[in-house]
């Protein structure tokens, strides 16, 4: 068994054991993105030497008897949403194009902390806007199930990372369903912990009071050693709950749902849904059901307008967050040939820099926020974030968790929703709530849609700071589903069959 | 300058100036608003930022508890109430001085609203309505190279130094400010000094308005007298000391009465006062008026200081500055004139220590008002930045009681100190400088001025004393100072009767 078809907690046990080096797993993975990256487009930039130098330290400590991290020695893919001194970021966006920042965000200080490996920046949806990663400034990611797919988004260069082996862990961050919905197509795991839950220092910010870093693997138990790894208070985050990080490593072993009461919203799901997703997220119901849960109705009535509060807050911020890029400082400059004013140079660069996505948010999100409008737009949809924070109250005081679909269809073709932003933003139907409201929320494979042989995706809300239950739950429906995606270890769909005609 | 003016007194008779007063202090914390960068003034440009200031990408602000504590205290010394739960908010614009092109300010929600304060002007009171004191961060600096007057406009390039981006700032904001009359511009310039007073007695503020840690924007419009409903204002900002306040409003009034007179309507526009010429020129346009889209900032969390804190702050006020000036004329004893004097002189903080460290009010005032101030306005620093204590005043003092020193040799005294060469009794021994007290060297020295001036003598002797002037004259410049003008005078007449 190649080493970068194990899973992180596997390849945990073998270099703990020193049966295999960091340096023989860091390579493994760097031959791999070599081989297969060409075709799926998963990273932006390879730390090459680095992450093998890391690694050679790794191997040393451990070799002289220090006591690591538990993955320690493990490589991982960071979204490049996050700042890591020294490795260009540009959030997959042109008028980055150039910047290397001079800090290193708290997430991946706490994975060089722990000894994890950094491979190199995944790709993304520019400044994390979209639902497919082909809003970035520097070529779509392709799904490893079919090349011809969309991964999901913005997450999808974490995602498709997974999918191919060419990293065990991934970071993300998920402002609307940016992680869960890609791990949904591309069939792994992807978790949004409690919003306060991970810090967001270095996470170049789309919309602030929605944006929660999160970890992604193949396995439950992968994610949660992640998780682990990542969460926690952090005082340069004035956002940050002070507060112990649930035990969610436990959970994903326990994976006990005995007596656990499973609410299915009943606002998520019907017209608008594949009826393959339907079917697997049923039966997956089903199953928990029958391992001891107690399954239960509720109703979300605001779930409704979430879209639309979103869509008028996540702009609100977005058209603030995305003033600094004015070329004055870091990255993209362009007209500046000392016949033009500041104001004309910023005006050119972010006129150039920006793609149309941003564009388009940036200019709903200034029209929410002028004044006579405000009240109206930005005001009303506050109003909405606090009546869907509400109905997750009221639907967790008969549920421990609520389910729903992580996503209402398989991945969908690459192109198919590029001119129809309307269509492209429902991919977030079911993980916007999660967001507005601030709780956790996770996505877990179970089963591929009978129809088109495409991962889909069961997502799991949990009340803020709840993000055990996460994991028992996603750990279970692991246990329930054997082998729901094929063996661990074999290559996804037309990768494999790209793989294979090689 | 070009414009118009109407007489101040005319434009008094047909007009009530309206005023409205935005005053900015940079606090004193020893770091910023929302990183740990030093506040400190004058560094070498860029050296005091972090990716924080610096607005990089990903960066987050931590609100920095010290500046929150100061505009409470600012807020609780201008009679406000302290808002139990507040937020900052972004105000959005397009800068290069601005490091997120949005400012973290304060905007529906400030930390402290609704109070007054009484100031003084001519032995009138005048209650100042205040609005607000809120929170926000400063921006960076433009330094614009290759223009003639050094603004934008003209400039071939320009610097951007970020080391104050980020400073703390408190914004103090009146409400309307009527019935002023031909007092406005004093008034004006009587409350801003009363603010300096006050935020340097609370210790928040190094208040240096030639340093810019206050900064005031003038705001006034007028109205035809009698009328009620308010014109349209302008604001005049680069006012950058007392008399430029005053001076701003002064032509403001005078400017914009000359064009209502005329017919003509006010344009609500920024206007720059320039100190060199006495005028001010039209700025920014406001009449767009811009639309900054201020929303609660989502990366910082509301601030709800308990009422616990908010008493506990309130007893380390210190004296209010108004209270302690008349506490302190009425222990002190001094006239109207003469404690006007000290308060323009800015010299009631260091008479006051002089006074606590044992001289006498008269003796402290004088030191601080003639010696001391003259030398401080030849090296333009303020009295406080002299290299001589109120201490050190007060011994100085002692030793011309004591007879050890004259006036004359204080003065050489305090040359000595402000030279670092120690404390006062060090530089009298170090230079000699001790009145003579040798009777022999002092008889001898007054037998020969009555020698060399036999008329004189005999003026004393025939009983007109005050001839006695130049024979002392003549003794001290003998001995080079160093005498009791006093012992010279017992002396001679004894010698002469």
């Amino acid at each position: 068994m190649s080493l970068t078809t194990r899973s992180a907690a596997e390849l945990a046990g073998l270099l703990s054991r020193r049966e295999v080096s960091a340096e023989e797993v860091t390579a493994a993975h760097l031959d791999r993105i070599a081989a297969v990256d060409g075709d799926v487009h998963a990273f932006l930039y390879v730390d090459g030497d680095r992450a093998l130098s890391l690694a050679k330290t790794i191997d040393a400590r451990r070799a002289a008897g220090e006591k690591l991290g538990p993955l320690a020695g493990v490589p991982v893919g960071v979204k490049d949403v996050f700042t890591y001194a020294g490795a260009p970021t540009t959030c997959g966006s042109r008028i980055l194009e150039g910047w290397i920042p001079p800090y290193t965000s708290t997430i991946v200080q706490r994975l060089l902390d722990g000894g994890m490996i950094p491979l190199g920046k995944t790709n993304m949806d520019e400044f994390a806007m979209g639902s497919s990663t082909e809003n970035s400034g520097y070529g779509a990611t392709h799904n490893p199930w079919d090349l011809d797919r969309i991964p999901g988004g913005s997450g999808g260069g974490s995602a498709a990372a997974l999918a191919a082996y060419e990293a065990p862990l991934t970071v993300g961050s998920d402002t609307g369903g940016s992680i869960r919905q890609p791990a949904s197509v591309t069939g792994t795991v992807g978790i949004k912990p409690t919003y306060g839950g991970t810090s967001r220092y270095g996470l170049v910010a789309m919309a602030s009071s929605l944006d929660t870093p999160g970890p992604c693997g193949r396995t439950v138990l992968d994610a949660a050693l992640l998780h682990e790894a990542i969460a926690g208070y952090d005082a340069r985050d004035s956002t940050s709950i002070d507060a112990p990080v649930p035990d969610v490593v436990g959970a994903a072993s326990s994976a006990d749902v005995r007596g656990m009461r499973i609410g299915v919203v009943r606002e998520l799901g019907g017209e608008g849904y594949a009826p393959g997703v339907e079917q697997r997220f049923d039966e997956a119901v089903a199953l928990l059901q029958d391992a001891g849960a107690e399954v239960v109705e509720v109703s979300c009535p605001h779930f409704e307008y979430a879209l639309a509060a979103y869509y008028l807050i996540m702009p609100s911020e977005v058209s603030s967050n995305l003033a600094r890029f004015d070329a004055m400082r870091y990255g993209l400059r362009i007209g500046d040939d000392g016949t033009r004013s500041a104001e004309e140079v910023m005006a050119l660069t972010r006129g150039q820099g920006f793609g149309d996505e941003v564009k388009r948010r940036i200019i709903i999100g200034t029209y929410a926020l002028s004044s006579g409008y405000y009240d109206a737009y930005y005001g009303s949809a506050q109003k909405v974030r606090t009546l869907i924070t509400r109905d997750f109250d009221k639907a967790f005081e008969v549920a421990d968790v609520l389910v729903s679909p992580t996503t209402p269809t398989t991945a969908f073709r690459m192109g198919e929703r590029v001119d129809d932003p309307l269509s492209m933003y429902k991919a977030d139907l079911c993980t916007i709530p999660s967001n507005l409201a601030g709780n956790c929320a996770g996505s877990f494979p179970v089963g591929l849609a009978p129809e088109d042989g495409l991962p889909v995706g069961f997502q799991v809300m949990a009340p803020p700071l709840a993000d055990d239950r996460l994991y028992r739950v996603g750990a279970a429906l692991e246990r329930l589903l054997p082998n729901q995606l094929g063996a661990l270890g074999a290559l996804p769909g037309s990768l494999a069959a790209k793989e294979a005609v090689r | 300058m070009t414009d118009e003016l109407m007489d101040f007194r005319e434009a008094l008779a047909k007009y009530d100036p309206v005023l409205g007063l935005e005053v900015h202090v940079e606090l004193n914390t020893n770091s910023k608003m929302f990183c740990g960068c030093s506040t400190e003034f004058g560094a070498e440009p860029n050296t005091q930022t972090c990716p924080v200031c610096l607005g990089l990408p990903g960066s987050l602000p931590v609100v920095n508890g010290k500046a929150v504590e100061s505009a409470m205290r600012i807020g609780l010394a201008l009679g406000c109430q302290i808002a139990p739960w507040c937020r900052f908010a972004r105000k959005n614009y397009f800068y290069p001085d601005m490091t997120k092109d949005f400012q973290t300010s304060q905007y529906d929600e400030p930390i402290a609203f609704d109070g007054s304060v009484t100031i003084e002007v001519d032995g009138v009171e005048y209650v100042i309505p205040i609005e607000r004191a809120h929170m926000e961060e400063d921006a960076g600096k433009l330094l614009h190279v290759g223009g003639a007057t050094g603004r934008i406009q003209g400039a071939e390039y320009s610097l951007i130094d970020y080391n104050r981006a980020g400073v703390p700032l408190i914004e103090i904001v009146t409400k309307p400010i009527r019935g002023t009359r031909e007092k406005a511009p004093e008034v004006a310039k009587a409350y801003v000094s009363f603010l300096r007073d006050m935020l340097r007695s609370l210790g928040v503020s190094d208040v240096r308005m030639e340093q810019g840690s206050l900064r005031c924007d003038a705001n006034v419009s007028l109205m035809p007298r009698g009328e009620t409903e308010l014109g349209t204002r302008t604001e005049t900002k680069n006012v950058n000391s007392l008399r430029s306040i005053s001076e701003a409003l002064r032509y403001e009034i005078q400017r914009q009465a000359a064009v209502l007179s005329s017919g003509g309507r006010i344009v609500q526009e920024t206007r720059h006062w320039h100190e060199d010429g006495g005028y001010t020129s039209p700025g920014r346009n406001k009449e767009q008026a811009e639309d900054y889209r201020y929303f609660p900032e989502p990366d910082l969390v509301p601030i709800a200081p308990s009422p616990e804190w908010v008493e506990a702050l309130r007893g380390t006020l210190p004296e209010m500055p108004s209270l302690r000036t008349k506490r302190l004329q009425a222990d002190w004893g001094f006239t109207d004139r003469e404690f006007g004097d000290i308060m323009a002189g800015s010299a009631l903080d260091v008479i006051e220590d002089t006074v606590a460290a044992g001289a006498s009010p008269a003796s402290a005032r004088k030191w601080w008002l003639t010696e001391l101030a003259r030398r401080a306005n030849e090296t333009g620093l303020e009295l406080t930045d002299l290299a001589i204590t109120p201490v050190q005043v007060a011994a100085l003092q002692k030793l011309v009681e004591a007879g050890t020193i004259n006036d004359k040799l204080a003065r050489q005294v305090i040359e000595g100190v402000l030279a670092g060469e120690g404390e006062p009794d060090e530089v009298v021994r170090s230079r000699g400088l001790a009145v003579v007290s040798d009777s022999g060297a002092l008889e001898a020295a007054v037998d020969r001025a009555i020698a060399a001036d036999p008329d004189a003598a005999q003026k004393i002797r025939d009983g007109k004393v005050q001839a006695a002037g130049a024979l002392i004259g003549a003794v001290m410049k003998e001995m080079r100072g160093q005498a009791d003008a006093a012992a010279v005078r017992a002396l001679l007449l004894e010698r002469l009767s």
